[in-house]
């Protein structure tokens, strides 16, 4: 290996240790010290004068105690339950909004395509917090959805809509519906359309064909829309903040509040330890399902 | 190879009046738009025929097989199978199969996985479709084979598996597009009697969709030559060949010379024809009288003999000097320039291993052919 090439794949890995493994670090060991009335607000800091002997009285200071604590207030594991059903059922939801998107997107003429394909991203241009607040408009007590509905006279009284759980799921499945859309667009769009034709010639009406031979082949697309569904909306924390209730709970929420409401900084970074590693398996998930695929294309 | 003999069966049942087509399209024409791709087209196909729709692309006849399949539905006319007005029945309920030009092979199944297929769309057993699968793999020689993906095994391999798997639901008819535009020569020509034994293995009705004459006439036992939408000429291999009923159909087959000029029909029948100032008249055969009428002498390179004296006993004879010589290694082609400047092709087999050519470049030679060797056409 010449020296070109070892540059070339040293730059990547230089950013991750700059700014995943050193940031990682620096929590982990947050994680693993005390609280403390003090700025930074945690001990022990770690002091280069004592020497050897500092550093050992260092280490020694550092302990899992907010590991433990994590387990013995069923706030957290509530929390991360809570955050995984949210995340499952939200992806659920951007599939089953998504797919169709995507189908009707694929068999579109392909002059339309390029302005779909626009129209899927345009949400994109604008700023994520303010459409965040667009749906606190929408979806208020007294919002245009509430409105609406009075108006056709579906109901009598205003749905109590905004701070609930379902106005978080609208909220995940809006923000994060590209993502679903866009992969499998993208493996829609490569099916040859004699495969179609072939499964009718073999005996498929069109529901046989869709299931025995489009789904199959979007399985790549799906895998991946879903996992970057998932991965973000376990630990969403601005929208169940700004459309979830008090009653909403995500880990991203109760990791917020450690940090800045409690200052309570070990506990903060242990949470988002756990996060990190419950994250850590849909994401070697996600890479093998891409390595795959990309193996299945070479 | 054209000659299935089922008992009772004619060799040539399309001259048979009283034989029945299990295809028949009757005035059918289909528009695209503005855009007319198949016109006022009547066809009969015969039980057991491997027929080949040929014809340059756009010409229509990938349009009349995806009408046999049920994609396109005819604008006019009707489609009768075995009798039966078929343009109503969708794709998935007709009696016929298709073998698609890409192959179009399911790559998420294994290769006995797509033979079964069409068989599970059936009320067939679950043994029986074993069975079945077991069969066609044989067939096409791929039982080793069964477990694997289509993109682990070969071209060749793969076209074998989409015939197996169009196979397997044993069709009335079988529709093979392009089927071996995708496979190198050595193998396609290898592949065209592979078809051929299938074929007559299976006594399935084949129709083929090429625009490779050579595998028209190796594989088929008619053809219909095909020119924007319209059947030029339906015929046997060796009758499109020696008997084109057009100069299109001449040129479009093989290699052709095409000299243009007025021809008379002579007392003993054949025809006599003036082609140019100065040069000795042109004789050949004709199937209609004709009258001082323009028409087209077409004969064919192989037919044409190459000599440096005046031959005696040919009727007809032209000089030329030569102005281009194609050594193909089984047969050379000479391209002579006669006086008045047109270009004949005459073909000569190499026979015997020669270390010189008998003529060389602008050497005076003579080009003769028989009275029965060319074809007087009109159109």
């Amino acid at each position: 290996m010449n020296l070109q090439r070892r540059f070339l794949i040293a730059v990547p890995y230089a950013w991750l240790l700059l700014l995943f493994f050193v940031p990682f670090v620096i929590v982990l060991k947050i994680a693993l010290s005390n609280i403390a009335l003090a700025i930074p607000p945690y001990e022990p800091t770690l002091s280069w004068s004592e020497g050897w002997s500092g550093l050992v009285a260092f280490f020694r200071q550092l302990d899992f105690d907010n590991f433990v604590f994590l387990t013995q207030d069923s706030l957290y594991w509530k929390a991360y339950l809570s955050s995984l059903q949210i995340a499952f059922f939200s992806t659920l939801l951007t599939l089953l909004v998504g797919f169709p998107v995507a189908l009707g997107m694929a068999n579109a003429p392909e002059r339309w395509r390029p302005m779909l394909m626009l129209m899927i991203i345009l949400p994109f241009w604008t700023s994520f917090l303010i459409r965040i607040y667009s749906w606190m408009g929408i979806l208020n007590q007294e919002g245009l959805l509430n409105q609406l509905l009075l108006w056709v006279g579906v109901i009598d009284d205003p749905l109590k809509m905004i701070n609930t759980n379902f106005a978080v799921y609208i909220g995940i499945v809006y923000t994060y519906l590209p993502f679903m859309v866009l992969p499998i667009y993208a493996t829609l769009e490569k099916l040859n359309p004699a495969l179609l034709e072939a499964a009718q010639d073999l005996g498929c009406n069109r529901t046989q064909s869709f299931w025995l031979v489009t789904v199959p082949l979007s399985k790549p697309g799906v895998i991946a829309g879903c996992f970057l569904v998932f991965i973000p909306a376990l630990g969403e924390f601005v929208i169940p903040s700004l459309l979830g209730g008090s009653q909403t709970l995500m880990i991203g929420k109760v990791l917020w509040e450690e940090f800045f409401s409690n200052r309570d900084w070990p506990v903060a970074s242990a949470v988002a330890i756990v996060l990190l590693l419950i994250l850590i398996i849909p994401i070697i998930l996600f890479q093998r399902n891409e390595q795959k695929q990309r193996e299945a294309e070479a | 190879m054209e000659t299935q003999t089922a008992s009772g069966d004619t060799l040539a049942p399309w001259e048979d009046a009283t034989a029945k087509p299990l295809i028949s399209f009757r005035d059918v024409s289909k528009r695209f738009g503005g855009f007319t791709a198949v016109e006022a087209l009547n066809l009969s196909i015969y039980k057991g025929e491997f027929f080949a729709l040929l014809g340059p692309s756009g010409c229509g006849k990938t349009t009349l097989m995806r009408m046999l399949a049920g994609f396109e539905a005819p604008t006019t006319g009707s489609i009768l199978l075995d009798g039966v007005d078929i343009a109503k029945v969708p794709p998935h309920k007709r009696a016929v199969n298709m073998m698609f030009q890409s192959y179009a092979l399911f790559p998420h199944l294994t290769v006995a996985e797509n033979i079964a297929f069409g068989l599970k769309r059936t009320a067939m057993a679950k043994a029986d479709i074993t069975a079945r699968v077991e069969e066609m793999l044989k067939l096409v020689q791929l039982e080793n084979f069964a477990a694997r993906k289509p993109h682990q095994i070969s071209g060749g391999q793969q076209q074998r598996v989409a015939l197996a798997r169009a196979l397997a639901r044993a069709p009335k008819l079988l529709l093979l597009d392009e089927p071996l535009a995708a496979l190198d020569k050595k193998l396609r020509q290898e592949t065209q009697f592979e078809l051929v034994d299938i074929q007559e293995k299976t006594g399935t009705t084949f129709v083929i969709v090429t625009h490779d004459q050579e595998e028209a006439m190796t594989v088929a036992t008619r053809i219909a030559v095909m020119d924007h939408g319209r059947l030029v000429q339906v015929d046997s291999p060796d009758r499109i060949y020696e008997n084109p009923n057009s100069v299109y159909v001449a040129d479009f087959i093989g290699d052709v010379n095409i000299l243009r000029g007025r021809g008379r029909t002579r007392t003993d029948g054949k025809v006599e024809i003036v082609w140019a100032d100065g040069q000795p008249g042109l004789v050949g055969t004709s199937d209609e009288p004709l009258d001082n009428a323009e028409c087209a002498l077409a004969i064919r390179p192989e037919k044409i003999a190459i000599s440096s004296t005046r031959p005696v006993q040919d009727a007809n004879a032209l000089q030329g000097a030569v102005h281009d010589i194609a050594y193909l290694g089984n047969t050379s082609t000479y391209h002579v320039r006669l006086p008045n400047g047109q270009i004949l092709k005459a073909q000569e087999t190499n026979s015997r291993r020669i270390s010189k050519r008998k003529y060389t470049w602008e050497e005076e030679v003579w080009l003769s052919w028989s009275e029965t060797a060319g074809v007087v056409l009109t159109r």
